[in-house]
């Protein structure tokens, strides 16, 4: 193999699955263009990508969004920071003990397969149409994985090393501290991740079914009053948000998980 | 305090352990009334068909399990549970912590038995260059190879500076080759060190090349059948391991553990799971 080639192959390696990626978004974009272009696609139903775009430009420009974005987020770090801490002190203190992993390890993951969102209903009864509904939804809904993957890494450190710790004379607070949280760190972390995609997807999702405000609420009211680019133009801006957060999730979880 | 028990590095008593309730399926009886000194300085081999209770004289005697029944003293100190001061553990593998480097690994440990903060980083270097492993103290565990893991948990243990080294089938992971030469390395080691050390190892060669004693055990509930001399001075040459004395003392051990092994695998067919299923997850830190 020549050195041009090899050089050639690295290239593609670290780039062709990049391209592969940014040739599907553009070909769904010239497939949206030509439906509402070619194929005679009712614009009342699917407006054209141009149009969706200068609708963006001036979501951005008026900066009409930020009331709605700044309620759905706040809504979200509550929910999250809410399921983060109980999950993780619930999960820490069931792995202590091979009995209460025995009970409730069985019933929080069947707990997790039901889709809590059918309750939304009961949770609007009780807490309104406003954020307390969303938030108290969203902590249900991300307490499961944060919980359960907890329990998963607490529960399953590999125990010559809790051995090798006691007998060097750790401490039970050096033996959490140094032995169970780093090895435990990256199964809680990935539990983390799916509890905050699943707490964004409940929260935006029970936003459009029953509420007053949000970004969830806008994209509902925007289609109810039949302004359909200016919705799709609001559905482009909650994938943003939602691809940056999810990234930066990402991010930290795989810092957390370097070198092992 | 008379001659023979100041010379005693540990003193096992009359120990016998069982697991698990006596009414329970698990219910394993693992050491049957045990009795044993170990000899300040002298590297004592414990032998036997496996599952008959090795490690669990080992943790007993370390403080890591306590006994139903009998005692243990290190010294004239009476063991009541882990002693970081006078005893240092190696076990067969993975007892490094993967996300800490070798040096890291070393820092804690000594943050562990409690060395001020000004000594660790000297004694690491120390201990990582009497292994032979002073240019990896920045590799991560994953990053090395299973003999050099394992030169890298012997100096974590002899950076903590105690008297006493219990080592669990230390090398029992490692290929033959990779064996020999750290057999090897032990024991010039330890004509060094003048530490006393308890082996627990299942090849007989092993065995025979390191220890001053080796003691055989009976199948489970294993308790001490015998033990043997090996008269050859530290450090031992790979000379005296082609030498007629070492055939005949490992011919000797064979014929000793050859009834037990039959013994032994005669139990086995008993079903073992319910304690696998618990050995896989840590407990309450007790
Ligand atoms: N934590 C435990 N719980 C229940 N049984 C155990 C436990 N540890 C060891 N045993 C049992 O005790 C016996 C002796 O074990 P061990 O001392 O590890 O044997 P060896 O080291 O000689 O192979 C075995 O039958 C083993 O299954
Ligand atoms: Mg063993």
């Amino acid at each position: 193999m020549t050195a041009q080639s090899g050089a050639r192959r690295k290239w593609l390696d670290r780039y062709g699955s990049r391209l592969v990626q940014v040739a599907f978004v553009a070909a769904i974009l010239l497939l949206w263009h030509l439906a509402t272009t070619r194929w005679g696609v009712n614009k009342i139903l699917l407006p054209s990508p141009l149009s969706v775009w200068q609708q963006f430009v001036d979501v951005i420009r008026k900066g009409e969004f930020l009331a709605d974005l700044q309620i759905t987020l706040m809504e979200l770090a509550v929910a999250f920071v809410v399921a983060t801490v109980s999950g993780t002190v619930v999960g820490y203190v069931i792995s202590r003990s091979p009995y209460l992993i025995k009970v409730f390890e069985p019933l929080f993951a069947g707990i997790y397969s039901i889709p809590i969102i059918l309750f939304l209903p009961l949770y609007v009864l009780f807490f309104g149409l406003g954020p307390a509904s969303k938030i108290a939804l969203g902590i249900t809904i991300s307490f499961f994985p944060v919980v359960l993957s907890t329990i998963a890494g607490f529960g399953n450190v590999d125990r010559v090393l809790v051995t090798a710790a006691k007998s060097m004379g750790a401490s039970d607070w050096q033996l959490f501290r140094h032995v169970l949280v780093p090895a435990a760190l990256p199964v809680v972390l990935s539990g983390l991740r799916m509890g905050f995609t699943i707490a964004l997807l409940s929260i935006i999702g029970s936003e459009t079914i029953a509420s007053l405000a949000g970004l969830g609420h806008r994209i509902v009211n925007l289609a109810e009053n039949m302004d359909m680019a200016r919705m799709f133009a609001y559905i482009v801006f909650v994938i943003i948000i939602a691809v940056f957060l999810n990234t930066a999730v990402s991010a930290l979880d795989a810092r957390g998980k370097r070198q092992r | 305090m008379t001659q023979a028990a100041t010379n005693t590095a540990i003193s096992v008593r009359n120990v016998s352990h069982s697991f698990g309730e006596a009414d329970e399926a698990r219910h394993v009886k693992a050491l049957l009334d045990t009795s044993l000194d170990v000899t300040r300085g002298e590297l004592l081999c414990l032998i036997g068909p496996s599952g008959c209770g090795k490690s669990t004289l080992l943790n007993v005697m370390g403080g890591l399990i306590a006994p139903t029944t009998g005692t243990v003293m290190v010294g004239d100190k009476p063991v009541h549970g882990p002693m970081p001061n006078d005893i240092a553990f190696i076990f067969q593998e993975n007892a490094l912590f993967p996300w800490s480097t070798i040096h890291e690994n070393m820092i804690l440990g000594m943050s562990f038995q409690g060395v001020p903060k000004a000594e660790r980083a000297d004694r690491a270097q120390r201990a990582l260059e009497a292994v032979g492993l002073d240019e990896f103290a920045g590799h991560y565990p994953s990053q090395l190879s299973g003999g050099m893991r394992q030169r890298a948990a012997l100096a974590r243990a002899l950076s903590l500076e105690t008297n006493i080294l219990l080592m669990d089938e230390p090398f029992g992971a490692l290929d033959e080759q990779t064996r020999m030469v750290l057999g090897e390395d032990l024991s010039v080691l330890l004509s060094r060190s003048k530490k006393t050390i308890v082996f627990v190892t299942h090849s007989l060669g092993e065995a025979v090349f390191l220890a001053d004693r080796v003691a055989v055990f009976s199948a489970r509930p294993g308790t001490i059948k015998e033990i043997i001399t090996v008269d050859e001075p530290h450090p031992r040459k790979s000379a005296f391991m082609t030498s007629a004395r070492f055939h005949q003392q490992r011919d000797q051990l064979y014929d000793l553990l050859h009834d037990e092994i039959r013994k032994s695998m005669a139990q086995s067919g008993k079903p073992k799971r319910a304690y696998e299923d618990q050995s896989s997850r840590a407990g309450p830190a007790a």
